[in-house]
């Protein structure tokens, strides 16, 4: 049993924007105080300081096959950070692209209880599970590829949207995984013929849908199996200056569906096709306050290396021609594909500038802060210790200013940056980093610190440079237990991995066999994670 | 009474070949329908006479073997865990938190097999895609210094060559086969196109191609290079520049020669500069069932794929320096733990002899060349057989393996928890 | 020089077969003991199919029978194994591979 005591409280989930309040622990849940025996709970004195529900990152790459062909790729990013072994922690090397162990004491050491791996192809999902169980203390889940997945398109083609539920609905309990994810829809398809899709109607090679077709079909049947999480849309044109207009327009199509768009800063960019791009932040931030259904994660841009990884094989490429270095590639049989390009984001840049402005614009401009949330698209716009930088630019507008004055012209003078003075309060910092993802992910227990949430606790001392605030809390706790002090682990547990498992007509599993034999070269009965393959999983339900 | 057990996976090679229907009769296995002689030799070979430890030829229980085994490791200043490549990742997994909390130097087998071609990956990426791409799309297949129809038998009709898919509705029809090396194989007899190259020029050859396909003018090419003819080489760079989807297989014809991981290295930047013409995939022949499994889950842990020393605190990265090879032979190795492989009968002697002058514990399920070194022997369970767990494919997808008998023996995973809850932290 | 060749180890179906068998039995040893060689080396040397042969390099030597093998001249062959490694030499120029493919071996009759 634990007291927190004294503590200003931030849950903005339950209405509470820093009040002085205890907060009581039993059995790892948020408990009434009368449920605390006198004189029996552990206290923290927590007078004076700031107290927080965990971080909840909504979407980051941290583990399975792309994650893991990053660390081997890059063996100069093991040697950027390493941790010696303690007596109650593992070793590990990495700075974008940390080792297991490594990434769940990092995330904890900043105060961060539950993280998204924001994209596993099923045919993969077994590695990506292995490697959650190994990092230790936070809790994750996955999203799971299906935008460019053969079963999917081929009933589309045929007008069998019943069978695309169903099979989805097997999919994620097979795959154990979170939610439905849709990286460039159609495009990682053609790009296996050498070729891309630019818009939504452009034709998917071999199946003749569209990328229209792909996201409206997986938008409606998110919300028919209700999902705890909504489609997670990676869109069209990442990293093009015509992203923009494609964003919009895809927006629009979820037609009050509710949808969430990744790192959206990456496909912000208004300006001619191979050209110089500018920001269009202020197109996109308008779309997503006029539109309710919509959520965003930005993505920022965080100087310093960092390691693209996405499942946008064609993006990739051509990223890798650009940069000319190292290039990994995948195409995945029948589901996905995929690239890795590591990097540098250079603050002389004025291209990285513009990326980097792009994104604050984007966080000041959407107004409400319970849709644009915290991301770094880790590793792709930077490693997820950023996150606190990133929140001191957000609250401290003298600080930002300062920054901005640093850029090359190139990239200040199409930058409506200075004009923004907006300062994100404490409890709005709260609600992007924590309380919203929760929220958005459905994850009821989580992002609050109300009666029967998991106990996982982030408590800060308040300080003027919030970087230095938000990157070392005074105290983190998970599930109850004391997990770091002054930012550095005292104790390691198991984190758990959290799936959904919507139920389907079982029919459905004739066609899926039927579709193994002709098209996978796994068998269809070695292909399900099975739940006692995943003993730290735990179902999140459906309704 | 017999009983057959279906969807079994075959670990032999790095097929992964997961279609296995499994007859069994009291604890022998009768039939091994599907699989290829390869497979077949190791089920139907599966001898569970093993049961009982040994330590220093003694038969003992299993808590006097262990209690040996971390005596030996807590008294070593410099233990190496070598091995690995047929054992599950879940074993994997505890054989890297074993060297952690040692400070050992671990190590896998493909040291002596692929590592070049990680350092390959290190240096330049790997442009490459899952066995089923293959069936489905690839029109052209070069296999440059392997030979599947030996080592990988069903490679070809699972897989590539005859393989049936999405665009290649006739099998062999509509592939074209191409196959260098040094002397003419078994697969080299099947190909459409034998390239028969001089031992240790790939280098050459390889950047002689990538010029070809850029179209760039080559000085003193008349004669060809590498001992093939410039028409030849002019034939397969215009094939492979302008086929739909080319996939290179390659093995140990470019690793064990001379220019190891530069010769992968060239190989990998063609395969990669291909796909500015049309697309263009390579894939090692991973040789056992799980090295792939111990080159993933050491990166997971580590950061890097084998050859990690964690005598630090941290890991550290040494090829050459912490390879099993270069250890052995220059003895500093003081104690050695050998999982699932057999250094004794794979290793140049020079390396493998001074496992007979250290301490040595070999936990595998069955007696190898490597037992005679062995002053603790710990018969493990066979993964894929008396134990399930997770191996992964050549092209890295993962598979879990059922067992066929129900579990007698411990699981390499239950021996490396006893052992680590035992060992001193260092 | 005439009786210097270059040894290329490697895997055969007979040397897997004998794997199964067991490492170290009789049939593993007898599927990895033997020398292949091209028809014009054997001629060139003298030497008749199944006659025992030396081969030596810097790490050690062997005796063993040698065989008819397709395989172009001035090359040896002898599957993966202890015979084949007792030739093959420990420098891996800092990669960890020895050289399985390329040792340099002198050939002797005896």
């Amino acid at each position: 049993m634990l007291g927190i005591t004294g503590g200003t409280v931030f849950d903005p989930i339950n209405g509470i924007e820093g009040r002085p309040m205890d907060i009581w622990i039993k059995g790892g849940k948020i408990v009434p105080p009368q449920e605390i025996a006198p004189g029996e709970a552990q206290i923290i004195d927590a007078s004076g300081l700031i107290v927080m529900p965990g971080g909840v990152d909504i979407h980051s790459h941290i583990a399975g096959a792309k994650a893991n062909a990053g660390r081997k790729l890059c063996p100069e990013d093991s040697r950027r950070l390493l941790r010696p072994r303690a007596a109650n922690s593992r070793s590990g090397s990495g700075y974008t692209v940390p080792s297991t162990h490594l990434t769940g004491y990092l995330y904890t050491e900043m105060g961060y209880t539950t993280v998204m791996e924001a994209a596993s192809a099923p045919l993969t999902v077994r590695h990506t599970h292995e490697e959650l169980e190994d990092i230790p203390i936070i809790d994750k889940g996955a999203f799971i590829t299906m935008g460019n997945n053969h079963f999917i398109m081929k009933c589309i083609r045929n007008g069998e949207k019943e069978k695309v539920r169903d099979y989805v609905a097997w999919l994620l309990g097979a795959a154990k995984g979170f939610a439905i994810k849709i990286v460039n829809p159609g495009g990682v398809e053609n790009w296996k013929y050498g070729k891309n899709v630019y818009n939504l109607d452009d034709e998917v090679i071999g199946f003749g849908v569209t990328p229209r077709q792909i996201l409206t079909t997986l938008a409606r049947i998110s919300e028919e199996l209700k999902l705890p999480h909504p489609p997670h849309i990676h869109g069209l044109r990442l990293g093009q200056p015509g992203s923009a207009d494609i964003t919009l327009e895809t927006m629009k199509l979820m037609g009050g569906l509710e949808a969430h768009f990744c790192h959206i800063h990456f496909m912000s960019y208004s300006g001619k096709r191979g050209g110089f791009p500018r920001s269009a932040a202020v197109q996109v931030a308008r779309t997503v306050n006029e539109n309710p259904n919509i959520s965003i994660d930005v993505g920022q841009i965080i100087f310093g290396p960092a390691t693209t990884m996405t499942s946008d094989g064609p993006c990739q490429f051509s990223l890798s021609r650009r940069i000319g270095g190292k290039w990994m590639n995948d195409d995945l049989e029948s589901e996905s594909g995929g690239g890795l390009v590591p990097l540098v984001y250079k603050r002389n840049n004025p291209l990285h500038c513009t990326m980097w402005l792009t994104g604050l614009e984007l966080f000041l401009l959407t107004d409400d802060p319970w849709r644009v949330f915290l991301t770094s698209d880790h590793p792709n716009a930077g490693p997820f210790c950023g996150y606190p930088g990133v929140i001191r630019l957000l609250m401290d507008r003298d600080f930002r200013a300062r920054e901005f004055e640093k850029m090359p012209k190139k990239a200040r003078k199409n930058s409506i940056l200075h004009e923004l003075d907006r300062e994100y309060t404490l409890n709005e910092i709260a609600i992007i980093t924590r309380a919203g993802p929760a929220r958005r992910l459905g994850l009821k227990d989580k992002g609050h610190l109300g009666i029967g949430a998991d106990a996982d606790i982030a408590i800060y001392a308040n300080q003027d440079d919030k970087e230095k605030m938000f990157a070392r809390p005074r105290y983190v706790i998970k599930d109850g237990v004391e997990v770091a002090r002054d930012g550095r682990i005292v104790s390691e547990r198991p984190g758990r991995i959290l799936y959904v498992a919507p139920s389907y007509d079982s029919k459905i599993e004739a066609h899926i066999r039927q579709h193994f034999r002709e098209a996978y070269t796994v068998s269809f009965d070695n292909y399900p994670i099975l739940a006692d393959h995943l003993p730290l999983g735990e179902m999140i339900s459906c309704e | 009474m017999s009983a057959l057990i279906e969807n079994v996976t075959c670990k032999f090679c790095g097929c992964l070949c997961d279609d296995i229907t499994v007859e069994v009769e009291g604890d022998r296995i009768l039939k091994a329908k599907k699989a290829c002689p390869n497979g077949r030799g190791m089920f139907l070979n599966y001898d569970p006479a093993f049961r009982k430890p040994l330590v220093d030829g003694q038969t003992v229980g299993w808590d006097e073997a262990v209690a040996a085994t971390v005596d030996i490791l807590n008294e070593a200043d410099s233990p190496l865990i070598y091995g690995l490549s047929s054992t599950s990742t879940e074993a994997q997994r505890k054989a890297v938190e074993l060297a952690d909390r040692l400070g050992a130097i671990i190590d896998s087998t493909s040291s002596v097999c692929h590592f070049p071609t990680s350092l390959a990956v290190q240096t330049v990426g790997e442009a490459t895609c899952t066995l089923g791409e293959v069936k489905d799309r690839a029109d052209l297949l070069i296999f440059w210094g392997c030979n599947p129809l030996v080592s990988h038998i069903r490679h070809f009709s699972r897989y590539s060559a005859n393989a049936k898919g999405l665009l290649t509705p006739n099998g062999r029809k509509d592939r074209t086969v191409v196959v260098v090396d040094v002397r003419p194989t078994q697969t080299a007899k099947a190909a459409d196109h034998f390239l028969r190259i001089a031992p240790g020029t790939d280098y050459e050859v390889l950047t002689s191609l990538r010029a070809l396909i850029q179209e760039k003018d080559i000085e003193d090419i008349e004669h060809g290079v590498g001992g093939i003819a410039l028409e030849q080489l002019e034939e397969l760079a215009h094939m492979m520049r302008n086929c739909r989807y080319g996939v290179t297989f390659f093995g140990m014809g470019l690793t064990m020669t001379p220019g190891h991981s530069y010769n992968v290295t060239e190989l990998f930047t063609l395969g990669a500069e291909l796909n500015r013409y049309n697309r263009f995939s390579v894939i090692p022949m991973r040789g056992h069932g799980n090295v792939a499994g111990a080159d993933q889950v050491l990166t997971w842990l580590s950061g890097y794929p084998t050859a990690v020393s964690f005598a630090r605190g941290y890991p550290q990265f040494g090829p050459g320096e912490f390879t099993t090879v270069d250890i052995l032979s220059r003895g500093e190795a003081d104690a050695a733990l050998i999982v699932a492989s057999d250094p004794i009968a794979h290793l140049p002697w020079p390396a493998a002899k001074n496992l007979e002058h250290i301490p040595t514990i070999l936990m595998a399920p069955t007696a190898n060349c490597s037992f005679k070194a062995a002053k603790v022997f710990l018969p493990t369970a066979c993964y894929g057989i008396d134990a399930p767990g997770t191996s992964y494919r050549m092209d890295n997808v993962p598979l879990r393996l059922r067992a066929v008998f129900p579990n007698t023996r411990p699981t390499d995973e239950e021996i490396f928890s006893r052992i680590i809850k035992a060992v001193k932290q260092c | 020089m005439e009786d210097f060749f270059t040894l290329i180890t490697g895997r055969t179906k007979g040397q897997a077969h004998g794997l199964h068998i067991g490492a170290g039995s009789p049939a593993h040893i007898e599927a990895t003991s033997f020398i292949e060689i091209c028809p014009e080396d054997m001629t060139r040397l003298g030497i008749k199919d199944g006659q025992i042969v030396r081969l030596r390099s810097d790490t050690g030597r062997v005796e063993a029978p040698a065989r008819t093998g397709s395989l172009p001249t001035g090359l040896v062959f002898i599957p993966m194994g202890p015979t084949a490694n007792a030739l093959v030499g420990t420098d891996t120029l800092g990669t960890g591979m020895p050289l399985f493919k390329g040792q340099r071996v002198k050939l002797e009759r005896i």
